[in-house]
């Protein structure tokens, strides 16, 4: 064997041990500081991980961006929503004087919210953009109330990793991890621009996750699940994205 | 053995194994991020400038194509199957491919010398005259002369030297400056840019820039001699022109 083919060998055997190493403490740090998506297996999981784990370090404390309100759009964009079933009409018909959150799960005392209970609560306004996956954006000043007072209201325990959230009747779940949850900004939205927020926006309620895309900020939600075991929920995926194909984080 | 050094004498070392294997998979995820880009297009084929833009705003340029989606107004009566969910996962994939990749690529180049050596123009070329006897000598189809079997010219190196340090990094920028959770961390990156959707549109005509220098080297590299330079790529061995091709 040559000199220089020895060398080569030595450089290569430390490279592949230095590697092989990286991946198990990158593996471990990822498991114990909760960096792994609930979507991050098969061929997109390196990526999916990667991406999720680097963007949840970056952003953990972070605000979000927030813009002025001379650059709220004039024409927003509702896009299309799913036809309103018929107790949403009734609902609706009532001015949502009835609509309910039920918020359970891993929380101490459970609880059922009207509009006007969350009104009740401390109000928040802040002006950020929606962007959808497929391209567009636009910004809109919206109120709410903080997902993390309703979650501080019941009593979220520690042992929390998620919160799930459902929209009304099977139109769709999602979910964040606890860190998302508890940013002020992820905002339980009811009002959009001086107004009532409007049904095609997601009216009366909708959870406003303004460090993810558009479809995360899931319209009409009705219930919110805190869990400390994701692979509960559907196919033990995140939310109900994965099955269509599409990332369960959505920050990029 | 006589054998042995008649083989040395026509071969020619001309890629290290860090460049070789940098550039296929730099080539892989290219082409990923290519297809899945341009798929991604299609659910919103239109461009605008600024922080904000939909279907209810006036648009850059349209690409008249159909869509993806029933909620963009296209001309055409029909609408294209929605293949964002995997576009978007083996985007991202590809594009970690291209960065990580990147990485290895830029600290090796900067240690082992490769960028001063094989990438950078020598001071003499740093001249208009340099690049117009180069591009004089393209046109005329002068056949190249015997050092660009082993080094690159000055039109060379300046392209490469552009694709690696301005559109790479600028096409990455821009992929980011588009990502809701990394401008909440980095607000500059999408400000910097004039907003969320010039980056958007940015990041397409450097997609454009890129393939263009694709094709164009994919191009060179045939009138060189296509799979003596392929070959070369893979083994990091030249062999002498002379030689059967």
């Amino acid at each position: 064997m040559s000199k220089i083919s020895r060398r080569k060998l030595i450089y290569g055997g430390v490279a592949a041990a230095a590697g092989v190493g990286g991946l198990a403490v990158a593996d471990r740090m990822a498991k114990r500081y909760g960096l792994l998506p609930p979507d991050g297996k098969g061929i997109y999981g390196p990526g999916e991980t990667l991406t999720y784990a680097c963007q949840r370090l970056l952003t953990v404390h972070k605000p979000v961006r927030e813009f002025p309100r001379s650059m709220i759009s004039k024409n927003p964009f509702a896009n299309a929503i799913s036809p309103r079933n018929d107790e949403f009409k009734r609902l609706e018909a009532g001015g949502f004087r009835d609509w309910r959150l039920v918020v359970d799960g891993t929380v101490a005392h459970p609880l059922v919210l009207s509009l006007a209970d969350l009104k009740a609560m401390p109000v928040r306004n802040q002006i950020t953009e929606v962007a959808c996956e497929e391209g567009w954006s636009y910004i809109a000043e919206w109120i709410g109330t903080s997902l993390s007072d309703v979650l501080r209201e019941a009593g979220v325990l520690p042992q929390t990793r998620y919160v799930v959230y459902y929209s009304t009747g099977k139109n769709g779940w999602e979910s964040i991890d606890i860190a998302e949850a508890m940013d002020p900004h992820t905002l339980l939205t009811m009002g959009m621009n001086d107004g009532d927020l409007p049904v095609p926006f997601g009216g009366p309620l909708r959870l406003r996750v303004p460090r993810q895309l558009g479809y995360k900020s899931l319209k009409f939600v009705t219930h919110i699940t805190a869990t400390d075991d994701i692979k509960k929920f559907g196919k033990g995926l995140g939310s109900v994205d994965p099955e269509f194909g599409y990332a369960w984080y959505a920050g990029i | 053995m006589p054998a042995v050094s008649q083989l040395e004498r026509t071969k020619i070392r001309r890629h290290s194994g860090v460049v070789r294997v940098t550039h296929w998979l730099t080539f892989a995820a290219f082409i990923a991020l290519l297809v899945t880009g341009g798929e991604l297009v299609i659910s919103h084929p239109r461009f605008y400038w600024g922080e904000v833009g939909n279907v209810n705003t006036k648009p850059l340029f349209v690409i008249p194509i159909p869509s993806s989606r029933d909620t963009v107004p296209t001309g055409y009566g029909y609408v294209m199957p929605d293949q964002n969910g995997w576009s978007r996962y083996l985007h991202f994939e590809a594009a970690w491919v291209c960065v990580l990749t990147g990485i290895v690529y830029g600290i090796y180049g900067l240690v082992s010398g490769h960028f001063r050596k094989n990438l950078f123009s020598e001071r003499r070329d740093w001249h208009w005259r340099a690049f117009r006897d180069r591009i004089a000598q393209y046109l005329r189809r002068k056949p190249p002369d015997s050092a660009e079997e082993t080094s690159y010219n000055v039109l060379q190196r300046t392209a490469y030297v552009v694709v690696i340090f301005v559109l790479f990094p600028l096409v990455i920028w821009t992929g980011l400056a588009m990502s809701p959770a990394f401008t909440a961390a980095f607000p500059w990156t999408a400000e910097l840019l004039g907003g969320r959707q010039s980056a958007r549109t940015i990041h397409f005509f450097v997609s454009w820039l890129l393939l263009s220098f694709l094709i164009v080297h994919v191009a060179m590299v045939a009138m060189a001699g296509f799979w003596r330079r392929v070959r070369s790529m893979i083994t990091g061995n030249l062999r002498s022109s002379e030689e059967g091709r």
